[in-house]
């Protein structure tokens, strides 16, 4: 893990974003929007669902931040709401609720990711961010490239400068996230409920040993890091 | 007692409504009974009469009107004798044993059409006979009432004979009166027993409720009074006793919990406040200020985690929708969390390895199954890591009688203690030799809780050497 540490400030974020934050908690909205417009980012702030549901409809924004409970109007109807008008920006749902079923009612309503209270702010930068960009590939393509390494997702081969490299099934689909992503932080949580599908805490950093096992298998004989730690946040692949 | 409070009961109200019924019911049968006996004595009152006629018929055609007036004269004089008179063609009383009678009953043939009112010749008083006025006015008592059958002879005399009412009369009166005294006495019996019945479910009742405030006022160990009588009434308090050893059980839990809370939350919490104070105290150095905020983060998140499995827990305990449930397959759940955990096993020396084969579907929630056993793989890897030469956790699946047991079993020290083996799942146990490692003593509360949700259990047992902790599901019901 030590070869490539990039210290979180470090990374220069996706251009600027626009997002709207409806939070009743005004403390946990200025707090957000700081945060926010320190990430290189313009943030609006709804105290209340008919504001945000009115600001959302405008239709100007990259990214919605939506509570869950709120005055009003509640996320879910909320997101619902847009969802039949055809606004189809993405959602990212905050609940302080956050088990199984909550997960799967939110996502259902139309959010497009959902984050449980309290949480990381790198976290929820980091899927902000996954949700705005999408993907760097289309869903289509069958042959992923990010400087020399290339995945192909027909073939289920990875090669990197010409030569083929060995990966485990769950390795491989660890990597074709990854480089789905490339470019952006990718959170342990994230790669959990992305590649393993499961949305619970491992207790130990399982991910970790994941990550430094297929690092080892990308990197090893190669002169250029290409998937790096993004301190206290997740991962990054990138090419050098 | 007073008795309105006896009033107020339920049972007073239902034997109130039951009496007025009965009540109404009695009198219905009284008057029913009686004027049914009255109509039985006047068939055969009227069934005699016809056969006096009869026999008087037979003595007017063997000897006329002499023998006639004989035969009535001498029958009219036995004791107790019947109605007899005879009269000319103008209704004038030539013969007999009665004396006057109402107006317009010899005018009729046939049967009378209803009683009528007579004067029987010899019981009236002298000084009535002076004139019919008085007779009217004062000699009522003394009339009776008669049915009779009136005749008519083939020379224009009139024939009556007929048969006093009084006895079916007083017959009535007698049943009528003693039916009314019976029903009276049923009903001061009935009110009675109503009372003394009333009153002593009343009591019981009110003992209850001495018992149950009692318990409210606060103190738990509080039981209800079981009389042993194995009534309705004992199986209520023996159902509330139930209800309430249940309670102060959970009481009891729940008490142990918030110590066991209170106890460790306030550990983490303090050294974060310790960190925080100690980077505030001396030179402002921003490294320093760093190392003590993600210190203080990672601290949090520590907390945080904590907090979310208790409120899991909780809400495993308190039961999820049917809806979270679907067709889960244990061995795929068991080949992903060993995939899962494979390389940080490794990454400590310990040989992670299971051999599943086959289908194991049960009814579940792939998530929580797949956090319990991860919380189980996890505890076995921490435990056995470094306690042996070869550490080894094994990851297994059966069917056994109804059951898919889940088995997690390492090589690791293992708890030699029964006891300690019960209490390891309980909230935020540490065995002795555990508090030494990082966790939140969750981890297998949770496996617990999950377990309790799919309605199975976890076992914890000695593997010798090690320990084997078993999840029992019970295998779906279509299979």
């Amino acid at each position: 893990m030590k070869n490539a540490a990039v210290a979180h400030e470090e990374i220069a974020y996706s251009d600027r974003m626009k997002i709207l934050v409806i939070e009743d908690d005004r403390e946990a909205a200025d707090y957000l929007q700081k945060a926010l417009a320190e990430a290189g980012h313009t943030a609006h702030v709804a105290g209340d669902g008919e504001t945000g549901f009115a600001l959302a409809d405008t239709g100007d924004y990259d990214v919605m931040i939506v509570d869950r409970m709120m005055p009003r109007r509640d996320g879910l109807s909320l997101i619902a709401g847009l969802r039949s008008r055809g606004n189809t920006t993405p959602v990212l749902i905050l609940s302080a609720l956050g088990e199984v079923d909550d997960r799967v009612t939110g996502l259902r309503a139309g959010g497009d990711d959902y984050l449980t209270k309290p949480y990381a702010f790198t976290e929820l930068l980091a899927r902000v961010e996954v949700l705005y960009r999408r993907a760097s590939f289309k869903e289509a393509e069958t042959v992923y490239r990010i400087g020399d390494l290339e995945l192909d997702r027909l073939s289920h081969t990875v090669r990197r400068g010409g030569r083929e490299i060995a990966l485990q099934p769950r390795e491989f689909k660890l990597l074709e996230y990854l480089m789905r992503h490339a470019g952006q932080v990718v959170t342990r949580t994230m790669l959990l409920e992305n590649v393993w599908d499961y949305h619970f805490d491992p207790q130990t950093n399982v991910i970790d040993v994941h990550v430094s096992r297929l690092r080892s298998k990308i990197e090893k004989g190669f002169d250029s890091p290409i998937l790096h730690t993004v301190r206290g946040a997740g991962y990054m692949l990138k090419a050098a | 007692m007073a008795l309105p409070t006896v009033m107020k009961t339920t049972a007073a109200r239902l034997s109130a409504m039951y009496l007025l019924l009965f009540t109404i019911c009695a009198v219905m049968l009284v008057f029913y009974m009686t004027s049914l006996s009255v109509r039985m004595l006047t068939a055969q009152t009227q069934e005699t009469i016809n056969e006096e006629v009869q026999g008087l018929g037979r003595a007017y055609q063997r000897g006329g009107l002499p023998l006639l007036v004989r035969t009535i004269e001498r029958r009219a004089r036995q004791p107790g004798a019947n109605l007899y008179l005879i009269a000319d063609a103008n209704g004038r009383i030539l013969s007999g044993n009665v004396e006057s009678l109402e107006p317009g009953v010899l005018e009729v043939e046939g049967w009378t059409e209803s009683p009528f009112a007579y004067e029987r010749f010899g019981e009236s008083n002298p000084e009535r006979r002076t004139g019919t006025g008085q007779e009217q006015a004062g000699g009522r008592s003394e009339t009776h009432e008669a049915i009779a059958l009136v005749l008519r002879l083939p020379n224009q005399m009139i024939v009556l004979v007929g048969r006093d009412l009084g006895e079916p009369e007083r017959f009535r009166i007698v049943v009528r009166r003693a039916l009314m005294v019976a029903l009276g006495m049923m009903a001061l019996g009935g009110l009675l027993i109503w009372y003394f019945v009333g009153r002593r479910a009343l009591k019981r009742i009110d003992n209850v409720s001495k018992a149950s405030r009692r318990i409210m006022g606060g103190d738990l160990s509080g039981r209800l009074p079981v009389t042993g009588a194995g009534d309705e009434f004992d199986r209520l308090s023996e159902n509330l006793n139930a209800m309430l050893a249940r309670i102060a059980n959970l009481n009891e839990g729940l008490k142990q919990v918030s110590d066991n809370i209170a106890h460790d939350l306030k550990t983490p919490l303090t050294r974060l406040r310790n960190r925080a104070e100690a980077a505030l105290s001396g030179k402002a150095k921003t490294a320093e200020y760093r190392e003590a905020l993600e210190g203080t983060i990672a601290e949090s998140d520590q907390l945080i985690k904590t907090f979310n499995a208790i409120l899991m827990i909780s809400r495993l305990e308190a039961g999820y929708s049917a809806e979270s449930v679907s067709k889960v397959d244990l061995a795929d759940a068991v080949r992903d969390v060993v995939e899962l955990y494979e390389p940080a096993a490794e990454e400590v020396g310990v040989t992670l390895e299971t051999a599943v084969s086959g289908e194991f579907v049960i009814e579940g929630n792939r998530e929580l199954i797949g956090q319990a056993l991860s919380n189980v793989v996890d505890n076995a890897i921490k435990y056995s890591a470094g306690a042996t030469e070869k550490p080894t956790v094994r990851v297994t699946l059966e069917k056994v009688a109804g059951e898919v047991r889940l088995r997690v079993t390492d090589n690791g020290p293992g708890i030699t203690d029964e006891v300690d083996r019960q209490r390891a799942t309980e909230r935020f146990v540490r065995l002795e030799h555990s508090r030494t490692q990082p966790g939140s003593g969750l981890g297998l509360s949770l496996a617990k809780a999950v377990m309790t949700f799919h309605g199975g259990r976890l076992d914890l047992l000695p593997a010798d050497p090690g320990l084997s902790v078993v999840m029992s599901f019970p295998s779906g019901a279509d299979k």
